[in-house]
């Protein structure tokens, strides 16, 4: 299946859930949806025996620098061959999202990743904590307006 | 007689231990010899992978994508290049596919050494270890007369490569292989088929295809699970098309598909493979010039691209946003040992702590890449 067909199957079982399409970016087409239906969507995608999305192979948390958080999952069909990306924007005042761990047991580190870095929330995760960070570190590196701390248990940063 | 109170106990294996080959720290759970629930806490070599790169320009990130998986450098560095040159819509002369794919399938052979070598270290067969890192040796010799350095290279560039092939490279890598394909057997009589190495590493940490895959492994992790799945196969890049090898998968020979054992006799196996294919480039590899296509300025229009590769640990994703700057945006490394490192808990239930050195040692993790 292609993006176009993917794009359209998702929209007819969730009709409020696709946010934007675009066919046409640079490399490669991606689906934006609402996050809080991440989770149906993950279900549903992964079930549906046309799309069978059961290899997510990767999952990354993004600034986009416009108040908005994202995270972007790059997905691919071991039996259909064909792969998909889809993304979900989410406040950075309130970054929060369910957790798409029960679905792809991946993504159960890629989430703590971006929750270490970008300081998204991935709810009914079952073990939301730093992955990579010591866990007292203070704010979420790789945000855009990050501030690096002054002394991290009394060593200056950076050194 | 009552039954006697037992207890679950605690043991932390690493982070300095011998066997979590670099600083992994795993907090096992254990009741009596048993494993209960083995947890892994990583970050201990974390750099900052990501966030440098979104202060450096394109060009400059190739020396610290060498840094991530340091035992297979030349294939971080033949992702992330992919990865550019896919964003800035490029095409390399067809002698630099050429010369990458031999770099890529000489240090896979380099980095299956090692984890076949430190394995058999692990498990108590001191022997091989030595063969492996005398063979190795050779292979980095080759990469010192191409470019000068042993370890991380910095040989890829996006549009080509910072030297061509020097005079004699061909002939020695020849002689290279006509001098390893025997030790391959030896290794296979001295360790692979060894009674004590079977008895240690069949029916250990078995990992059932379908649970592979939900856990996104890769690489001789996953195909040691019998699924015949291959980037340069399945998703060709590069010039792998052009040659004739075959994908590697467990089969059970002494246990159960996917047990410690299919998942190191995976990468002895695919050494073999790596041999064809370097044999077939070698025959083949056109004349060019390996620097014309290198861009002056590398300035990616705005968009973002998601480009995987097989390394010897699995596959690696650079997932990479341009804003049309000089600088990425965003640089998101998906690392192999870090997808495959998360699936330790599934494997090790069950299973006694002397096994435990057993399944970290079949997963072949790389710290450096795990952290970034």
């Amino acid at each position: 299946m292609n993006a176009n067909e993917i794009q359209e199957k998702i929209k007819t079982r969730f009709p409020e859930g696709v946010v934007e399409f675009k066919p046409d970016a640079v490399a490669e087409p991606y689906i934006v949806v609402r996050p809080e239906l991440i989770r149906e969507i993950a279900e549903f995608i992964s079930a549906d025996p046309e799309m069978k999305f059961d290899y997510l192979m990767s999952l990354s948390g993004v600034d986009f620098n416009d108040g908005n958080l994202g995270v972007v999952y790059h997905l691919y069909s071991m039996e259909k061959r064909h792969r998909i990306v889809i993304k979900a924007k989410v406040p950075k005042d309130n970054p929060e999202l369910p957790s798409v761990e029960p679905v792809w047991k991946t993504a159960n580190w890629h989430e703590r990743e971006a929750f270490d870095l970008f300081g998204i929330n991935f709810k009914d995760h079952p073990d939301m904590r730093r992955i990579l960070l010591p866990d007292d570190w203070e704010g979420y590196p790789l945000r855009k307006d990050y501030k690096v701390q002054e002394y991290y248990r009394g060593m200056k940063v950076p050194y | 007689m009552a039954e006697l109170r037992t207890e679950e106990m605690v043991l932390n294996m690493g982070p300095q231990h011998p066997s979590t080959h670099g600083v992994l720290r795993v907090e096992l759970v254990v009741d009596g010899e048993v494993v209960v629930d083995a947890i892994p806490h990583i970050g201990y070599l974390h750099r900052c992978f990501e966030k440098h790169a979104e202060a450096m320009n394109y060009q400059q990130i190739v020396p610290y994508c060498d840094r991530m998986d340091y035992l297979a450098s030349m294939n971080n560095d033949h992702a992330y290049v992919l990865a550019v040159e896919k964003l800035l819509n490029i095409q390399v002369p067809e002698r630099v596919e050429y010369i990458r794919v031999i770099m890529a399938e000489l240090q896979r052979i380099a980095s299956h050494l090692v984890a076949i070598g430190t394995y058999g270290l692990d498990i108590g067969a001191f022997t091989p270890f030595l063969y492996c890192f005398r063979d190795r040796e050779m292979i980095l010799d080759l990469f010192e007369t191409t470019c000068g350095a042993r370890l991380l290279y910095n040989y890829m560039w996006p549009g080509g490569l910072s030297h061509d092939l020097p005079p004699g490279f061909i002939e020695k890598t020849r002689a290279f292989i006509k001098h390893f394909r025997p030790t391959i057997k030896e290794l296979n009589d001295l360790l692979s088929y060894n009674e004590i190495f079977v008895k240690r590493t069949a029916n250990v940490g078995v990992l059932p295809a379908d649970i592979a895959i939900n856990y996104g492994a890769s690489g001789p992790t996953l195909r040691g699970s019998g699924v015949k799945w291959d980037l340069r196969k399945d998703e060709p890049y590069s010039v792998y098309h052009k040659f004739d090898w075959e994908v590697m998968v467990g089969k059970g020979d002494v246990g159960t598909v996917g047990d410690c054992w299919d998942r190191y006799m995976v990468r002895v196996w695919e050494m073999e493979q790596s041999l064809r294919i370097i044999e077939q480039a070698l025959d083949t590899i056109p004349e060019g010039d390996v620097q014309s296509a290198i861009p002056k300025r590398v300035r990616p229009p705005a968009g973002e691209v998601y480009m995987r590769s097989e390394t010897p640990r699995g596959e690696l994703g650079y997932y990479i946003i341009s804003d049309g700057g000089q600088k990425p945006f965003r640089v998101k490394a998906r690392a192999p040992s870090f997808v495959n490192l998360s699936l330790l808990p599934e494997i090790s239930r069950g299973y006694l702590i002397a096994d435990m050195i057993a399944i970290i040692g079949s997963v072949d993790i790389v710290l450096g890449d795990t952290d970034r």
